[in-house]
């Protein structure tokens, strides 16, 4: 008999007022109680509208049932047939556009907590490993992934469980992409990606850190001269955008990259760190992106008093995930809705003295279907902040494009692949994640690493023939 | 791990090391430079490559001892490894199609500028070199660059070698004599790059200054080196680290690079104190 319940299990969490302070993970997961009583709220629906909303087809439904059978190793398997980060995913995947969005409980109630029994499916698995993963037997085929965010990593993954001898190359001195660099600790604890990345190793995956293709070593080195027979490219979208106010140059002024990777990354929050952080009062953090909630949520950390998301449309158009907009708030981050920047101003040391905004109100649909914001004449007000974290996307990073002889790109700089392989314009590479799409999320990152995977295999499989 | 093959203090304040890093040093040109990390609890900073060696994979680098990171650096000796150093970053010097130059370098930015020095030396480029110091102790690299360049002329501030005054003076000097040149290439502390460029755009001679801005990934990834050269925001790490002289904004990256300076005081303090504390 199902769980008719209308509302789903709560997740524990730390106390607003506790967390607000401190790194720790902030959602603390479901107990086995409740992980099985939400589990009994599905109804294991024959047409399962919610793998539908899966970017990469978990089949939903079949895993709950095993968390239901109190099988959690099962509930894992099932998963790992579809997806290679599910502790990951289980955290950061904006479930309520997804999966969630179409379950048939959500008509009359909530829908069945997929994210988290997801996670808690994966988390237990990590609290109880099996043996220890042989290595897949060498086919004798090397290949070269670029980048160690999501997209590589799984790519490598897949292509290391086949038999390939998989080196990734990282610029950064720690693998993982934004997942180490940009999301919080408090959202996604690093030890989880590391215990990714420690899976790989033992697959027999080798991670050349310190390394930057196009600087280092070309593609095109890699394939002439260092013996890969494919290499793929998951760059991501690292290049920050600014707004191209005035004053945007000022001290205090950050890109959301730079501002979170000097925490996550540099770990500048720890004591012993020497990477330099500044104890700032009043912060307003530009955008409605996770990168801004995530932004906003570290400096209030850091002990700033007031922490203000400054957004140009309305609550309802926030791009972040619904549960980071809600967790924001409870932490006492103030919401100044429907404002947009004009410029930034200087108190007498070029610090950031204050912020110029202007109200904005919502008028005609605008080519995304969202109503494009208009700025309301006469209604400039100035913001008393002492910095400013610029959080309105990122795009790709030019370098390889740049380095790389005829690489396709969108004029915007994503790489141009064939959807179906993941493959450029280049025999032999291939590329997915952000550095295709521009700045999306993990699970399409990881989903992408998954085709070009595919695509490789038949690639080199099909040459050898 | 990167080891370090070769430890020479060149003044009270400047180190040299050679470090192993063969894949830096098998690309590795003029004008570029790496970042590094000390130790795990380290910060990344950016450091030019003085000089490279493609057979033997080192790669050279000169640093003054201003802070946390560069004092923890200089405990290092010969043996001891850097735990991450990558490169080459930025976009090497141009070179190319240049006839007669005048590098012009001060402080410890000789160390970049010789590099080039050299290079266009090699490449027969009529080389004249001015360098600046505070005083005699802290001079640097004189041999090299002597042999580098058809004219070498030293200035300090205090007169205790060379010729006393700055820098400028000299460049003026010859610029006055007469000395026209393709370019002035100049490297060291931004209000000196800021007088050289003031200086030559009256001469209408072309120069191109080095920026060594803060810098967190080294990859275009963070904004953090951003400058404003010509009205256009500039990554240094990326579009750089060389630019325009007549277009740098020098103010705005002399208030950028103060941004940390009571942050790293303290550090550095710190730093200095846990060394004493090892020594007692
Ligand atoms: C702060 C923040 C919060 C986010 N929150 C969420 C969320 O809650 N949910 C969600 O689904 N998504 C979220 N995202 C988006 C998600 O993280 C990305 O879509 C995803 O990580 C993209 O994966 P990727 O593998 O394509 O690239 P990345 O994760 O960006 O990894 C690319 C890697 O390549 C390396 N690299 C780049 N150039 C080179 C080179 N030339 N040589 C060698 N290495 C190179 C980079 O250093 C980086 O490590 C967030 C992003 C940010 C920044
Ligand atoms: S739609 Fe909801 S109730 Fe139906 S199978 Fe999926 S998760 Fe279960
Ligand atoms: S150092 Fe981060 S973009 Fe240049």
């Amino acid at each position: 008999m199902p769980n008719m319940s209308k509302t789903r299990n709560e997740m524990p969490t730390q106390a607003p007022d506790v967390r607000n302070k401190n790194f720790q993970e902030v959602a603390l997961g479901y107990s086995e109680e409740q992980a099985i009583d939400e589990a009994q709220r599905c109804l294991n629906c024959k047409h399962k509208p919610c793998v539908n909303g899966c970017p990469v087809q978990i089949n939903i439904p079949a895993f709950i049932q095993e968390i239901g059978k109190q099988n959690y190793e099962g509930a894992y398997q099932v998963i790992s047939l579809s997806s290679s980060l599910p502790a990951v995913c289980g955290r950061v995947c904006p479930q309520e556009v997804q999966c969630e969005k179409y379950c048939v409980r959500g008509i009359k109630g909530e829908s069945v907590g997929i994210g988290r029994l997801e996670r808690f499916a994966a988390d237990w698995h990590n609290a109880h490993p099996v043996e220890k993963i042989e290595r897949p037997q060498l086919n004798g085929h090397k290949v070269a992934v670029v980048g160690s965010g999501p997209a590589g990593l799984t790519c490598a993954g897949d292509l290391a469980k086949k038999g390939y001898e998989v080196t990734i190359y990282e610029a950064l001195h720690l693998a993982g992409g934004v997942l180490v660099y940009g999301i919080p600790e408090f959202r996604l604890p690093k030890a989880i990606v590391q215990k990714e990345i420690d899976t790989l190793q033992d697959l027999g995956v080798t991670v050349n850190t310190n390394v930057v293709i196009g600087r280092s070593i070309s593609i095109e080195e890699l394939m002439k001269e260092n013996g890969y027979e494919a290499v793929f490219i998951g760059s991501g979208a690292g290049l920050p955008r600014f707004m191209n106010v005035p004053g945007e140059n000022l001290n205090g002024v950050y890109s959301a990259n730079e501002f979170l990777t000097r925490i996550n990354l540099m770990k500048s929050y720890q004591e012993h760190s020497t990477t330099p952080i500044m104890p700032f009062k009043k912060v307003a953090v530009v955008g409605g992106g996770n990168v801004a909630m995530d932004a906003a949520r570290c400096a209030k950390r850091l002990g700033a008093e007031d922490v203000y998301i400054v957004y140009r449309r309305s609550e309802e158009e926030l791009p972040a995930r619904r549960e980071e907009v809600e967790h924001a708030k409870e932490e006492g981050i103030i919401f100044k809705l429907l404002n947009n920047p004009t410029e930034v101003l200087p108190n007498e040391k070029r610090f950031v003295g204050g912020m110029k905004c202007i109200q904005m109100e919502l008028g005609e649909p605008d080519a995304s279907g969202r109503r494009k914001p208009v700025e309301k004449p006469g209604s400039e007000f100035v913001l008393d902040v002492d910095c400013v974290i610029v959080a309105i996307g990122t795009s790709p990073n030019p370098l390889i494009k740049a380095t790389t002889d005829g690489l396709a790109t969108e004029k915007w700089g994503g790489i141009i692949v064939n959807p179906e392989t993941g493959q450029t314009s280049i025999e032999g590479v291939y590329a997915g994640g952000d550095a295709v799409t521009g700045a999306a999320t993990v699970i399409l990152a990881m989903g992408a690493g998954k085709t070009a995977a595919k695509g490789i295999d038949e690639y080199i499989q099909s040459k050898k023939n | 791990m990167y080891k370090i093959i070769k430890k020479k203090i060149l003044n009270p304040t400047v180190t040299l090391m050679d470090v192993e890093a063969p894949l830096v040093a098998r690309k590795a040109e003029p004008g570029q430079f790496i970042i590094l990390r000390v130790d795990a609890e380290g910060e990344r900073i950016p450091l030019t490559v003085a000089d490279f060696d493609r057979e033997k994979g080192t790669v050279t680098i000169i640093f003054q001892i201003v802070g946390a990171t560069t004092e923890k650096l200089n405990h290092l000796n010969e043996g001891d490894s850097i735990l991450d150093f990558v490169g080459p970053l930025g976009v090497a010097s141009h070179t190319e199609g240049l006839k007669k130059v005048a590098v012009v370098g001060g402080g410890v930015g000789c160390a970049i500028a010789y590099p080039i020095a050299k290079k266009l030396h090699s490449q027969g480029a009529e080389v004249h070199s001015i360098v600046g110091f505070r005083n005699k102790d802290l001079l640097i690299l004189e041999d090299e660059f002597k042999k580098a360049s058809s004219r070498y002329f030293v200035m300090t501030d205090d007169g205790s070698y060379g010729e006393k005054g700055l820098v400028t003076d000299a460049l003026k000097k010859l610029l006055d004599a007469g000395e026209r040149y393709d370019e002035v290439i100049t490297i060291g502390p931004l209000i000196m790059m800021k007088f050289v460029s003031k200086l030559t755009k009256e001469y209408g001679v072309k120069t191109v200054v080095s920026m060594n801005p803060v810098m967190v990934d080294g990859t275009g990834m963070c904004g953090g080196c951003r400058l404003t050269v010509g009205g256009e925001v500039k990554f240094a790490c990326v579009d750089g680290p060389d630019f325009d002289g007549h277009e740098v904004d020098y103010d705005e990256a002399m208030a950028r690079a103060a941004m940390y300076k009571d942050f790293e005081r303290h550090a550095y303090e710190e730093t200095c104190n846990l060394f004493k504390q090892e020594v007692n």
